[in-house]
């Protein structure tokens, strides 16, 4: 699986399809397969084995895609807006994903956003600043959150 | 066919218009704002739409070709590494105690609970946690 993404990855980067330079690609990917693996041995852990569901991811990308323009027009609002209006805030946002993976695709996701940050990441919590904060932001990060949630596969810890 | 190229023209080139607009309010934003962590936002501006748009406009322009992919994978790249740069920058301005104005590290629930038991298992958890984090980010990097 590993071998053919990278397989792939160098003919759609390379571009250029001679004997020598296939030969090259080969050696690469297998000399990337053979330092992988034995750094995986080394940690203990197999991180390309993510527990989300490929479909549910690319359904909440696309969500995200229209999240993050909403929250672009509210932050150029701002911006473009005579005089500061913006009441800052810090605050902690439960976070109910288990996987790794999981917590990373939410605080990336929060961060993406423009109008929020993630600024500390703790087991069950997150430290997020805020531009302009108002009430219903817990909500819809309480929101993201859900969605996250429901594309990983099973709670790996 | 000449109609069709001649729409593909004008979509990609207000896709890069749009984009460039959003760098430059990205701009104005760090100009105009008062203190680091709402530059901080501003920044995000420029890193969200201006980028996304910019790339599918250029990849418009670029049509079915190799330098479509290539510019897919930038895209994926940008999506991964700037939410991680971001946030490297900001927690590293909570830790070392740089806060909002009027504003305070808002204390984690749990957290609090332990600390109230015994002093030096919380020290012991929080070490655990900051290895914790530091793994997370590296790998938001590389994936």
């Amino acid at each position: 699986m590993g071998a053919l993404g990278l397989v792939a990855l160098w003919l759609l980067m390379s571009g250029v399809y001679k004997p020598l330079v296939l030969i090259l690609g080969a050696i690469s990917v297998l000399l990337a397969l053979t330092i992988a693996n034995r750094m995986d041995r080394a940690d203990g852990n197999n991180y390309l084995a993510y527990p989300i569901s490929v479909i549910a991811a690319f359904r909440y990308l696309l969500w995200l895609l229209v999240e993050i323009a909403k929250s672009n027009w509210a932050v150029t609002k701002i911006i473009l807006s005579p005089g500061s209006k913006s009441r800052q805030n810090l605050f902690t946002v439960p976070v109910s994903c288990k996987s790794e993976i999981g917590q990373v695709i939410f605080a990336s996701s929060i961060t993406l956003t423009p109008g929020t940050i993630t600024v500390e990441t703790e087991d069950e919590h997150f430290i997020v600043h805020a531009l302009s904060f108002s009430d219903d932001d817990m909500d819809a990060l309480a929101d993201m959150d859900a969605r996250v949630r429901a594309i990983e596969t099973e709670a790996r810890d | 066919m000449n109609g069709f190229d001649l729409l593909i023209d004008l979509l990609s080139w207000a896709l890069i218009l749009a984009g460039s607009a959003f760098l430059l309010i990205g701009a104005i934003g760090t100009l105009r704002f008062p203190d680091f962590w709402s530059r901080l936002h501003a920044v995000s501006v420029t890193d969200s739409a201006g980028m996304i748009l910019l790339v599918l406009g250029m990849i418009l322009q670029a049509g079915l070709t190799l330098v479509t992919v290539k510019l897919v994978l930038i895209g994926v790249f940008l999506f991964v590494t700037g939410p991680t740069a971001t946030h490297a920058v900001a927690n590293a301005a909570l830790v070392s105690g740089f806060l909002p104005e009027g504003l305070s590290r808002p204390a984690l629930p749990k957290r609090k609970a332990v600390r109230k038991k015994s002093p030096a298992k919380k020290t012991k958890a929080t070490t655990k946690t900051r290895t914790r984090t530091a793994s997370k980010t590296r790998k938001g990097g590389t994936g």
